[in-house]
């Protein structure tokens, strides 16, 4: 691990890349991002810990305050898992759940002040931190691949294997034999973009967020809190809003996975 | 890895424009639905629990009213039967007393009667015994011994 300085003196191109570096563990393929999988594992154990808090205290008079803003949560999700995906939802709705709220979290990370926790982490000897797990393309990527896979269960359990076979020979052009491999080229492409488009849409977003703050961050001091202030503000709207979109897509492609078309 | 002061003032500028926006605009009207929502709730639960109350209310005083008139009924009854029975009572009472009095007045009747009869017949009887006695006297005058009787009667004058 190299030592940068992003100091108030050093170049703007370093302080920015050191920024945009992760705090790292291996080498090429093995690469572990420390940073990435500490944040969204503590993000998710907090969700965990949170949801079975008000779920153990759940009661079927008054709720409490945590108890109510879960069942807003839970209501919230559930409609719209309701309105798109029309099968059995005891798995779905909790899946939308889980992946609603946890990027949330990851993405709320990216409202905390850029410097604050690389530089508490400098304090403890780590020279690298990136704090927004949905900033770094492997964890939307881990997320929209899991749901790949799920989109493809769903496929064979909606489906069965013959007729999911049948829609990937016969669809979109027709059952013509010569058609075939056109039609399996052009789902094959269909199918790898959901992820795709799911994961580096979450990604860019989140991207470039952190970046325009980091870049913000490099502003005199007095005048930062104007751009960095409505950045932060038009943010309250899409940090929530990405969070959305990745949920209802997900419910969105397994429901067009379930469902005979 | 060095930060100076500014940039970590500046970034908390920004963090603070943040936190007064959201704590303008975004928190009040979050917790105000949250809030809403919880009084809903609350006034649904409270609603519904005061009308099993007013039902448990409902049938006690059912029961209450049933009761009453059973009681009613049963007193009622009661105080029939003890009126039939004064009725049958007093009937035999009145029953009794009459035929008293009609056993009075027959035998009253009856010994007017008897005592006419007798009347009539000391009557008749000292008519017989005066014509019986005419005829005696008729055919049995002696005269000589009642010249006698006579005589001894008008010396005893």
């Amino acid at each position: 691990m190299s030592f940068a300085v992003a100091a108030a003196g050093s170049s703007p191109t370093e302080y920015v890349s050191h920024h945009l570096e992760h705090l790292k563990v291996g080498e090429g393929l093995w690469t572990f991002h420390v940073d990435t999988l500490f944040f969204s594992i503590v993000l998710g154990a907090l969700m965990l810990l949170v949801m079975m808090m008000a779920a153990r205290r759940a009661t079927s008079g008054v709720p409490g305050k945590l108890q109510n803003f879960v069942e807003v949560l839970v209501d919230f999700v559930d409609n719209s898992v309701k309105e798109s995906f029309h099968g059995p939802r005891e798995f779905v709705a909790p899946l939308a759940m889980t992946i609603f709220v946890w990027v949330l979290l990851w993405n709320i990370m990216d409202l905390i002040p850029v410097d604050y926790l690389p530089l508490l982490a400098s304090k403890m000897g780590l020279d690298y931190l990136r704090v927004v797990p949905s900033a770094d393309v492997n964890a939307p990527f881990a997320l929209s691949l899991s749901v790949l896979v799920l989109i493809l269960v769903y496929s064979v359990k909606g489906k069965g294997f013959a007729g999911f076979g049948k829609e990937m020979l016969f669809h979109p052009f027709g059952k013509n034999p010569l058609l075939w491999p056109a039609n399996i080229l052009l789902n094959i492409v269909e199918l790898v973009a959901k992820p795709v488009s799911l994961a580096l849409r979450l990604f860019g977003n989140l991207y470039a967020a952190e970046l325009i703050f980091i870049l913000i961050a490099m502003l005199p001091w007095w005048i930062q809190f104007i751009p960095g202030g409505a950045w932060a503000v038009f943010h309250i709207l899409v940090v929530p809003l990405q969070a959305f979109i990745f949920m209802t897509l997900t419910i969105v492609y397994l429901s067009l996975a379930y469902e005979e078309h | 890895m060095d930060v100076s002061l500014g940039t970590l003032v500046g970034q908390a500028g920004t963090f603070l424009v943040l936190v007064l926006v959201t704590m303008k605009y975004v928190w009040p009207p979050l917790t105000q639905a949250m809030e809403e929502r919880r009084r809903k709730i609350a006034e649904g639960l409270a609603q519904s629990e005061e009308a099993e109350q007013a039902l448990d209310k409902a049938n006690a005083e059912a029961d209450e009213i049933i009761r009453e008139a059973r009681r009613k009924a049963g007193e009622i009854i009661e105080q029939a039967s003890q009126r039939g029975n004064q009725l049958v009572e007093q009937a035999k009472e009145e029953a009794i007393a009459e035929r008293d009095r009609q056993v009075q007045a027959a035998e009253a009747e009856i010994r007017q009667a008897t005592n006419q009869a007798r009347e009539a017949l000391r009557e008749r009887v000292a008519e017989l015994a005066i014509a019986g006695a005419g005829r005696v006297i008729e055919s049995e005058i002696d005269d000589k011994r009642h010249r006698e009787m006579l005589d001894k009667l008008a010396a005893e004058l």
